[in-house]
């Protein structure tokens, strides 16, 4: 079963956190289909955490298809994010080691490539609009 | 239904109004924080929701019924004030003992849950028990009448912060479990951050700003770029704070719309900013006295 954490410090809403660390563990075949999430009582005392953001985060990804709710039971894991995902990752990440090579051979320090990486990955994806 | 509706309330000792005009409407269902400087008026306000002070101006209703109006209203609100106040003379069991007798919707077995759970000797007296302990007490006292509504007035400010994590998540775990509305205190913003999905700005014996948690981060920017008079901001944009140098301008501002504007670098607020912006702006449209908000970490 998933173990929830939150970052009080990283700005962003602890409902879209759960999103994202749910989202996270189907991605790195850490949740699986049919596994359960815990209940919202269980993560409200764990993090000490509003019930109602629990409930946020959880019908989120119910509209995500990725659990569902059966009533008096809980809820459930029925998506998954892997398949190409997957598969395409290892060529795309032996590419990037290409890339930041070239980035240090350039003479860029580990700050510089941080930056560039972060500026061109945020302007990016602002214009292609897919963020989750 | 809403758990607190207040209209034009306000409350004098002598000459001060400790808290004027006040209007608002905290839906049920929600936990709701109220937080504000040392002496805004958040425990004058918590005292007239609970019937212990009457209003010298406005109305208040509490779940559609008049603050200590009877046996009826009382049973509905459960109420922890400052510093969770028990008897230090009484043991763990006695306090149990005097519940079940001024409650009749006292659920004996709930409590008893919570004292073994707790791990509390029912036999010890209350004087004896550690700050953590005693506020716990209170909780349950709170919690085992049942009530539909429960008011805490800074419930953890004296607690270390092993004991303020555990009294929040049990709060949290009640509220999971019975569905009870909240309405707490506190001056630390840290403390309401993860526990409320409402939110009331309390400065200057007045409201600031009151609304859903969500919905106040997501229209509240901060926005920074070349200096530039606020004037001339759209009207749709409410500047809240600003402060500028000589070539830059950082405000925050209040507006239902995308900023759009290509000068300005947006950024977003967190609950503290947000609350600190409201707090400075009312201390500055009062006699520029500070208020004093602990900010911990």
């Amino acid at each position: 079963m998933i173990e929830f954490h939150l970052d009080t410090r990283s700005g962003v809403a602890p409902y879209l956190q759960l999103i994202h660390q749910v989202r996270h563990a189907l991605r790195l075949d850490l949740l699986r289909e049919g596994e359960q999430l815990p209940t919202v009582k269980e993560v409200s005392a764990a993090l000490a955490i509003n019930p109602n953001t629990v409930l946020k985060a959880y019908r989120e990804l119910e509209y995500q298809q990725l659990v569902a709710a059966r009533p008096g039971r809980g809820t459930f894991v029925t998506g998954t994010l892997d398949g190409p995902l997957l598969a395409a990752q290892e060529p795309l990440r032996r590419e990037l080691v290409r890339w930041l090579g070239k980035a240090r051979r350039s003479g860029l320090d580990e700050e510089s490539i941080e930056a560039l990486f972060l500026a061109t990955f945020r302007s990016t994806a602002s214009s292609e609009e897919d963020i989750a | 239904m809403t758990a607190l509706h207040a209209s034009g309330l306000g409350k004098r000792y002598r000459q001060r109004w400790a808290l004027s005009d006040c209007s608002l409407q905290i839906p049920a269902g929600r936990v709701a924080g109220l937080v504000g400087p040392n002496g805004a008026g958040k425990s004058t306000l918590l005292n007239l929701a609970v019937g212990l002070l009457a209003p010298d101006a406005g109305t208040v209703t509490v779940l559609d019924g008049q603050p200590g109006s009877g046996p009826a209203q009382l049973a509905k609100v459960g109420f922890v004030a400052q510093d969770t106040p028990v008897y230090a003379g009484l043991s763990v069991a006695d306090h149990l003992r005097l519940g079940g007798h001024l409650n009749p919707g006292w659920d004996a077995a709930y409590a008893q849950r919570r004292i073994e759970h707790l791990s509390l000797d029912p036999a010890q007296k209350a004087g004896k028990l550690s700050g953590g302990q005693k506020a716990q007490l209170a909780l349950t006292l709170a919690l085992a009448k049942r009530p539909r509504l429960l008011i805490l007035d800074e419930p953890v400010a004296s607690l270390d912060p092993l004991a303020r994590r555990e009294f929040l998540s049990d709060l949290m775990a009640a509220v999971a479990e019975h569905e009870v509305s909240v309405i707490l205190s506190s001056h630390l913003v840290s403390d309401l951050e993860r526990v409320c999905d409402y939110l009331v700005v309390l400065a200057a014996s007045r409201v600031q700003i009151a609304g859903d948690v969500d919905a106040l981060i997501a229209s509240h920017h901060r926005l920074i770029g070349p200096r530039r008079d606020p004037a001339t901001l759209p009207s749709d944009q409410l500047v809240i704070q600003g402060s500028h140098t000589d070539r830059q301008s950082t405000l925050i501002v209040q507006t239902r719309h995308p900023v759009l504007d290509p000068a300005w670098t947006v950024e977003q607020l967190n609950l503290e900013d947000l609350v600190l912006a409201y707090m400075s702006q009312a201390a500055n449209g009062h006699d520029r006295a500070r208020p004093v908000l602990e900010v911990q970490r």
